[in-house]
């Protein structure tokens, strides 16, 4: 079985698409209202300075996600 | 509640996004001055306005900012509770024009629940400055509603947008209330459901809707609706019927339960990127191109820190340096005013008491706050307020988050600290941005270790007068930011530490989940904000200080004049309370300044001076030389000054700040807690820092 690069792989400057949310919870709901549905393009624009969180564009707003949170979003990086 | 003046008055509800410019549309439609600022969560409390057209006359609700209406927080649900039950006659979902294709999915969550919805979207003119073309035409088509393009910061667009309300209102079209098509099982359902419930409710909610809400099981509204509707729809035999033959039809096509919140967002998410795609016409790399250079600056692994540090620190340099003169001017003049009411009273042949009463303590104190307090505040609000408008923010707590992160608690806690910077009570009211409850308990209790505007200049009066030493000009100012920013970061530490030992007490848990928005940097509108932050913040601020100076005047003067024996009840209390003081490293008029300084921590200072003055005269009002000489007089060194600092950043939280705790937090045990914690940390670290300074000098 492959496994799929999370949020947190990406770099900032790198795009690619949501395969799934494995989120549960209210962070899932929040997600989805944001608009991270499975398919949507999403891009990495950077990093807090400590490295976590780090900010992503979603739908043209960037939103910063923690990386335990973000672990639990996958990507076809 | 109800918020009607007049039969005909239109009852509308302002929806949208957070931080899409709600406020400044209501503030700017009303004349009411909510405050705004560029973060999201600015508004947690509705507010209500009222204002009149040729036609029409309109009271307005500004309600939360939510992403959605499937709501999670208090603040998103009172915000949905208002747009199902308020009655409004119409409802106008405010769109950021920057990021339509997010805000969307809220106005097609609206036109699902209310029958005449209005479309703004607004800052137009930061999406041309973007080079974002919206179609604004072609959106009102493919939504079925009247859109209107506004720039809520300026008031000229806005009579474009009362015409349009106004011809909206008289229109009387009802916008489609089925503006989105979900997956054909889904639909199925939903065709089984809607008819029943349509009559079932009568029309006062959305069949389409109900049914939705029904699949998408959410207790807490079921809840709602069953008081509103007055009668349960769910425990109705035909309605359950009816439930469970759709739930049939959606198993059959492999759908269950847990998947019905996933289907209905994919649903909107699906239709509001289509309407995007229709209207909206922009380069996404283009658009975000300065915000990308500007974050990589203020958000960078090398730069991010120490830039947040000098900003901080260049904040307090300006407030210290831009203070000193106007302080001394006004104090001159308030101080020459004072011989003048002396000499009214003798010409009225006032009795003595009489003047001493109220020009010797009301007036003298209110003098002092006034003098001390006014120009440091009137410079920090504005500097703050630019700052806020900025879109910065955000960035410091995403910055920091990861230090909350480490102590069990939410970086958006660097928000409601920055909101305590400039009033505690306010800072306090703003932890309602923090989703969970312990998390914002944390916050709640945490937010007085963050010096407020009232306690700020008492600390740059002591740093003067003891610590920045007679260098002249720049160094000493240079100086004296430098340990304000060193007496503020004593504050965060403290914040941190306390954070990290409630959540491993009586807090415990782990950190919840956290997303938080990075608005775009918007250009602050100078001009308005030293205008706004002036008789906003400021005055407000110095009003309340003002009414709690006057009755301390009395009360000290009378204090330092009524005798007990050989010495004024001043100086007993004084005395009585010096040998605790002195454990501390202060003396008794401090502590007295301290606890008289309850309702207003501007008063502090104030205070004490007035109690040094009933038995010394001060030679040149206003010198803060002079003020120095007449505190050494009375015994203080450096320590002493030292020991007051720490004091005055760590002690109980003030009386407003305390009924704000007990109302936020519902718990007078909270409320308790948040007095004691900064107020033991205080008189630990006092005593810690006097007995240690006390064996090595």
């Amino acid at each position: 079985m492959s496994k799929h690069p999370c949020l947190n792989d990406m770099n900032p400057g790198q795009s690619a698409h949501v395969i799934k949310l494995n989120s549960s919870g209210s962070i899932r709901r929040r997600l989805l209202d944001l608009g991270l549905t499975e398919h949507t393009q999403i891009q990495c624009v950077g990093k807090s300075p400590s490295g976590d969180p780090a900010a992503f564009l979603i739908r043209g707003a960037v939103i910063a996600i923690r990386a335990i949170d973000g672990k639990d979003i996958l990507v076809d990086l | 509640m109800e918020y009607k003046k007049a039969a005909n008055d239109k009852l509308i509800a302002i929806a949208g996004n957070p931080n899409v410019g709600k406020s400044t549309l209501f503030n700017n439609l009303t004349g009411k001055n909510q405050h705004t600022g560029n973060w999201p969560g600015k508004t947690v409390t509705s507010a209500t306005g009222y204002f009149q057209t040729a036609l029409h006359s309109y009271i307005l609700v500004d309600i939360p900012g939510t992403y959605s209406l499937m709501a999670h927080s208090p603040e998103e649900e009172a915000a949905r509770n208002f747009l199902c039950f308020g009655k409004a006659d119409a409802a106008i979902v405010v769109c950021d024009a920057t990021c339509l294709e997010r805000n969307l999915n809220l106005v097609l969550q609206t036109m699902e629940l209310v029958p005449r919805v209005l479309v703004c979207v607004n800052l137009m003119d930061e999406a041309k400055r973007r080079h974002i073309q919206i179609d604004l035409a072609n959106l009102s088509e493919n939504l079925d509603v009247p859109v209107i393009g506004t720039t809520a910061r300026d008031k000229k667009s806005l009579y474009e947008f009362t015409e349009t309300l106004d011809q909206f209102i008289d229109s009387r079209k009802q916008s489609p209330l089925c503006p989105v098509t979900y997956a054909p099982p889904l639909e199925s359902a939903l065709a089984i459901l809607e008819p029943l419930l349509h009559k079932k409710a009568h029309g006062a909610l959305p069949a389409r809707w109900l049914a939705l809400r029904l699949l998408d099981t959410d207790s807490e509204l079921e809840k709602e609706i069953t008081t509103y509707l007055g009668q349960n729809l769910s425990s109705d035999p035909a309605v359950c019927q009816a439930l469970s033959e759709a739930w049939s039809l959606l198993a059959a096509a492999h759908i269950q339960r847990e998947e019905m919140q996933d289907l209905i967002t994919t649903g909107l998410i699906r239709r509001a990127e289509q309407i995007y795609r229709c209207s909206v016409q922009e380069d996404r790399e283009y658009a975000r191109k300065n915000d990308q250079k500007l974050d990589r600056f203020l958000t960078d692994r090398r730069s991010g820190y120490p830039v947040m540090l000098l900003l901080l620190a260049f904040v307090f340099w300006l407030t210290i340096t831009g203070a000193n003169y106007p302080s001394r001017l006004l104090s001159h003049i308030l101080f020459s005013i004072q011989d003048l009411l002396t000499r009214l009273f003798y010409l009225m042949n006032a009795p003595a008491w009489l003047h001493d009463v109220l020009v010797l303590g009301a007036y003298r104190v209110l003098a002092w706050v006034v003098s001390v307090m006014l120009p440091p505040m009137a410079i920090f609000f504005p500097l703050f307020t630019l700052l806020e408008d900025s879109g910065y923010l955000p960035r410091i707590a995403y910055n920091l988050d990861h230090v909350f992160c480490r102590c069990h608690s939410c970086g958006k806690q660097a928000l409601t600290m920055c909101m305590g910077f400039g009033c505690n009570a306010a800072g306090v009211t703003g932890c309602r941005i923090i989703d969970s409850p312990r998390e914002r308990l944390i916050a709640i209790l945490t937010n007085s270790f963050v010096p407020c505007n009232g306690r700020f200049p008492t600390l740059t009066a002591l740093i003067t007068m003891f610590f920045a030493g007679s260098a002249l000009g720049l160094l000493s100012s240079i100086g004296s930011a430098l340990l304000l920013t060193g007496v503020v970061l004593l504050g965060v530490l403290m914040t941190f530490l306390t954070s990290w030992l409630l959540s491993r007490t009586v807090l415990k848990g782990i950190p919840s989940s956290f997303t938080l928005e990075l608005p775009p940097y918007r250009k602050p509108q100078v001009g308005k904000v030293l205008l706004r932050s002036i008789f906003d913040r400021t005055l407000f601020v110095l009003g309340r200080a003002a009414c709690a100076a006057a009755p301390a005047g009395i009360l000290i003067w009378s204090m330092a004049n009524i005798h007990l024996g050989s010495s004024s009840l001043l100086s007993l209390c004084a005395g009585f309370l010096d040998p605790v003081a002195a454990w501390f490293g202060l003396d008794g008029v401090i502590l007295m300044a301290f606890i008289l300084g309850f309702p207003a921590n501007e008063i502090v200072i104030p205070i004490m001076l007035m109690a040094y003055l009933e038995e010394s005269v001060l030679t040149e009002p206003g010198s803060l030389l002079a003020l120095r000489e007449l505190l050494v007089s009375h015994g203080w060194t450096r320590l002493t000054a030292a020991c007051t600092m720490i004091f005055s950043l760590l002690h109980w939280p003030c009386s407003t700040t305390l009924l704000t705790i007990h109302r936020e937090t519902g718990s007078l045990k909270w409320t308790f807690l948040s007095f004691l914690l900064p107020t033991a940390a205080g008189l630990i670290l006092c005593f810690l820092v006097a007995n240690i300074a006390r064996i090595f000098l």
